[in-house]
C-alpha cells in the first residue's frame, strides 16, 4: 500500500540531491539543473497533499511553481551566455569579483 | 499491487536520474540524466491522479526547458569544462550537511505523518482533471496568474537582454 509517507520520502530525496549538486558542483549548467530538482521536489510534495486533502489546490501552485522554474532557467542561461562571452568560463568558483 | 509495482518504479526512475545529475562529468550526460528523472517525477503525478500536470511537465519541462538546457550547452562549448575538477573545495562539508539534514526529515517523516490532520471527507470532484484545475485557476487564483504572466515577460525580457548583444559590456 503506497501512503502520502512514500511520496514525501521521495520528494525529501530529490531535494536533498538538488541541494548537494548546487553546494558541490563547479560547472554553472549542472547546478541549474540541480535547482530545477529542487523545485521538482517541491512539485511532488504539493501533488501528493493535493491528493491526500482530495483538493486541486496544491496542483494549481504546482503549476506556478513550474512558471516560476521556466522563467529561473531562462533569465540564468541568459546569464550564463553573458558570463561565458564575458570571462569564457562556466565555473561558479572562477567568478569571484565580489569576494574578498 | 500494481500500483506499488508502478511507484518504485516511478520513484527509482526519478532518483537514479536525480543521483546521475548531479554525478555525471559531462553536461550532456546530466541533462540526460535530469530527463530520465524528471520522467519519473511525471509518473508520479499520473499516480496521483494530477493527469493535467503530468501533460505539462513532458510538454514544458522535457520538451521546453530540457531543449534550452541542450542549446546553451552546446553554445557554451563545454568539452573542456568535463575535464576540469567537477566538485569544488567545500563538497565534504556539502555532503556532512546533506546527511544531518536528511536524518532530519526522514526522522520528521517518520514521526511526523501521523499527526497529520485526518483528510477532508471525500469532496466528489465533477468532471476531469484538466477542467477542475482549470475552474480554480481561472477563479480563485485568477490574481495570482496574471501575475505569473507579467512575471514570465518580465524574464523573456531579462534573458534577452542578457544573452544578445547588451550582455558583453
Amino acid at each position: 500500500m503506497i501512503t502520502i509517507n512514500h511520496y514525501l520520502a521521495v520528494s525529501a530525496t530529490l531535494l536533498l540531491i538538488g541541494t548537494l549538486g548546487v553546494l558541490t558542483r563547479r560547472n554553472i549548467v549542472v547546478i541549474l539543473m540541480s535547482i530545477e530538482l529542487i523545485l521538482n521536489a517541491v512539485n511532488v510534495n504539493l501533488i501528493a497533499f493535493s491528493k491526500y486533502h482530495n483538493q486541486v489546490t496544491g496542483q494549481v501552485f504546482a503549476i506556478f511553481v513550474i512558471a516560476v522554474a521556466v522563467a529561473e532557467a531562462a533569465v540564468g542561461l541568459g546569464v550564463l551566455i553573458a558570463l561565458f562571452r564575458n570571462k569564457g568560463s562556466v565555473q561558479a568558483d572562477e567568478v569571484d569579483l565580489l569576494k574578498w | 499491487m500494481g500500483d506499488s509495482v508502478f511507484f518504485y518504479a516511478f520513484a527509482a526512475l526519478a532518483i537514479l536520474g536525480a543521483l546521475g545529475t548531479v554525478l555525471f562529468r559531462s553536461a550532456v550526460h546530466c541533462s540526460l540524466a535530469l530527463m530520465t528523472s524528471l520522467l519519473g517525477v511525471a509518473g508520479l503525478y499520473l499516480m496521483q491522479g494530477a493527469e493535467f500536470l503530468f501533460a505539462v511537465q513532458i510538454v514544458l519541462y522535457i520538451g521546453g526547458i530540457m531543449v534550452l538546457f541542450l542549446f546553451v550547452i552546446m553554445l557554451v562549448n563545454l568539452d573542456q569544462a568535463a575535464k576540469l575538477k567537477q566538485f569544488n573545495g567545500q563538497t565534504p562539508l556539502a555532503v556532512l550537511a546533506i546527511l544531518g539534514t536528511g536524518a532530519a526529515f526522514y526522522a520528521f517523516l517518520a514521526k511526523g505523518v501521523a499527526t497529520l490532520p485526518a483528510p477532508a471527507s471525500a469532496t466528489v470532484m465533477t468532471g476531469g482533471n484538466t477542467e477542475n484545475v482549470a475552474d480554480l485557476l481561472f477563479t480563485s487564483y485568477l490574481l495570482p496568474f496574471e501575475v505569473a504572466s507579467v512575471l514570465l515577460l518580465v524574464a523573456v525580457v531579462g534573458s534577452v537582454l542578457m544573452a544578445g548583444k547588451g550582455g558583453t559590456r
